[in-house]
């Protein structure tokens, strides 16, 4: 009896294993199987389109009747709208790091805290809207060349996005500095600000490195406030005020629009996510190996 | 002699919690005094609040009065990093900036407006004499500190202080995470140091206050049980409680 009990209990634990294990399995498979999808397609494109001439024409015209499938007009634009992006985000989100962590009571930051999370939670597409609606709007009174397509206010809202990312990561890079050394340098007479600009600031180096590096990769795959607010025009251009086009923004173009599958401007779009995972993948990669690097300093 | 610290009623609490009752001292210049007692005791929390580091601690408040020359450094109009800067504090971890050796002690002076290359030069050299660290060390001052050795580390603290001429120096149980041979390099120096500044030093380790201080007070659950001449406490201590833990028989 007791021993048949035994048993069954031991069944149940197998089996309980075996179905973790399998719901970890499939979203390796799913990875996987996106990646490979990813690369078949791309190769295809790449039969037919020469390597060089997609990383080197200056002009994407898939669509049209005269077709150039160089990737750098939307390269530039994913560039523009996320140098804005992080041109915002980073000096604030780092600003708003050093004050949670250094200068904030527990009162206010449990106060702001859970307030910064609830900006990360707003659906990437009321940022659009926000971009589109208010916030170009309110900068061509100041700036009356702006067209209503711009990476500027997209730019600036995708920064106002990530500045949670930046803020939260940073905060933890900065809180796991030790106390001893803020007590080293209080001790020889530093004010707060020196002690969080000359001391923790740098200590927590590479941690905020890396993640600015994750909010880059963040800005350069966000894909709905650049499609809603930034244009359809890929452009070789570096002027903010100017409607562009991002890889990101383009492959929704693509996907929602009346491409027939199986044809060549409809493989643009696996190349072109091809292009961005690779970006993205490679700065993560980083970011992650600066964050374990800065974990073994401490630890 | 116009003594350098007047405690008086010093009491010191983490929240509700007072963990120094009412303590009572005179610490007079250029003297070592030494600051024994069990661990919990409130050794730390004593000196700790002497340059107001304590401070960064929430919840951490005083009452009774600290005078450092006649200046009570708990008055609302003291400036406390100016405070901290006159009275310098070794910890019980050695705690050097992650950066070079030469930068950690640049770094007091930078914060201070001690601005050309020459001057910093100079004195950086000069506290690492000092703190007998500068024939270790001369060849490497853009090596990372961390790489030192824990005595290293702490000897380079101690120059780190120097550097920046404070009038005393609170010494937190300095040796308690190094070797015998680095505990006696620090408290050579400690004795050395007496002739110009004034050396408050927490330690558990009897024969290290017995070695290195002039003054020594004992202290037992948050109170002052008593405080003389070291050799009055060792050899002749008038509480039973005091005689009771220098001969180990508790603590
Ligand atoms: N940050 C703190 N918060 C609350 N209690 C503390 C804190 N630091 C020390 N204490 C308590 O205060 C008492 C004295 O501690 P401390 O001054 O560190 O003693 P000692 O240095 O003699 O070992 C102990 O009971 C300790 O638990
Ligand atoms: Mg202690």
């Amino acid at each position: 009896m007791l021993l048949k009990r035994k048993f069954i209990l031991k069944t149940k634990e197998i089996l309980i294993e075996r179905l973790l294990f399998f719901c970890s399995l499939l979203s390796v498979v799913t990875t996987l199987g996106i990646i490979l999808v990813l690369l078949f397609e791309t190769l295809d494109f790449f039969k037919e389109v020469p390597v060089w001439q997609f990383l080197t024409d200056t002009q994407w015209t898939p669509l049209f009747v005269n077709k150039h499938f160089g990737i750098l007009p939307l390269l530039c634009g994913t560039f523009l709208t996320t140098l804005i992006a992080i041109s915002v985000a980073i000096p604030v989100g780092l600003a708003s790091a050093v004050y949670l962590s250094e200068y904030a009571s527990l009162k206010i930051r449990n106060i702001v805290k859970p307030l910064m999370e609830i900006l990360a939670a707003v659906p990437t597409v009321v940022y659009g809207y926000f971009a589109l609606l208010f916030v170009t709007p309110l900068l061509r009174k100041i700036i009356p060349d702006l067209s209503g397509f711009n990476s500027l206010s997209s730019g600036i809202v995708m920064g106002i996005m990530i500045i949670p990312l930046i803020s939260s990561l940073s905060e933890d890079a900065m809180r796991a500095v030790p106390m001893g050394l803020r007590e080293g340098a209080y001790a020889v007479g530093s004010n707060r600000l020196q002690v969080a600009l000359r001391i923790v600031l740098p200590a927590a180096l590479s941690g905020i490195i890396a993640a600015s590096i994750l909010a880059i990769s963040r800005a350069i795959g966000e894909t709905m406030i650049v499609a809603i607010a930034a244009g359809q025009q890929p452009r070789l251009t570096l002027n903010p005020l100017v409607p562009i086009q991002t890889i990101t923004a383009y492959i929704v173009q693509i996907s929602l629009g009346d491409t027939p599958h199986g044809t060549l401007e409809y493989r643009t779009i696996f190349a072109c996510g091809m292009s961005l995972f690779i970006m993205t993948f490679i700065l993560n990669i980083f970011s992650f190996k600066l964050k374990r690097r800065f974990q073994e300093i401490y630890e | 002699m116009d003594p350098t610290f007047k405690i008086h009623g010093l009491s010191a609490f983490y929240g509700a919690k007072e963990v120094l009752k009412g303590i009572n001292i005179n610490i007079l210049p250029n003297s070592v005094t030494a600051i024994i007692g069990p661990s919990g005791c409130g050794k730390s929390t004593f000196i700790r609040s002497l340059n107001r580091i304590n401070d960064l601690i929430l919840n951490f408040h005083t009452a009774g009065k600290v005078f450092y020359h006649n200046q009570d450094i708990y008055a609302k109009d003291v400036d406390v990093f100016d405070l901290r800067r006159r009275i310098g504090m070794v910890f019980q971890k050695p705690n050097p900036f992650p950066k070079s050796i030469y930068d950690n002690i640049a770094y007091g002076l930078r914060i201070h407006d001690f601005t050309t290359r020459e001057m910093i030069d100079e004195i950086v050299q000069k506290s690492l004499k000092k703190a007998a660290l500068w024939d270790e060390v001369k060849d490497s001052l853009k090596q990372n500190a961390l790489t030192l050795s824990g005595g290293q580390q702490q000897r380079l603290c101690i120059a780190r202080t120097l550097a920046i001429e404070p009038e005393v120096i609170l010494f937190d149980e300095p040796c308690s995470a190094l070797d015998p041979i680095s505990t006696a390099k620090i408290e050579e120096l400690i004795h050395q140091l007496k002739q110009n500044y004034t050396i408050i030093i927490v330690t558990h380790n009897m024969q290290q206050a017995a070695r290195v201080s002039d003054y020594a007070g004992f202290f037992l659950l948050g109170e002052l049980i008593e405080f003389d001449k070291t050799e009055v406490i060792f050899k002749a201590p008038k509480d039973k409680r005091t005689e009771d833990y220098i001969t180990g028989r508790f603590g």
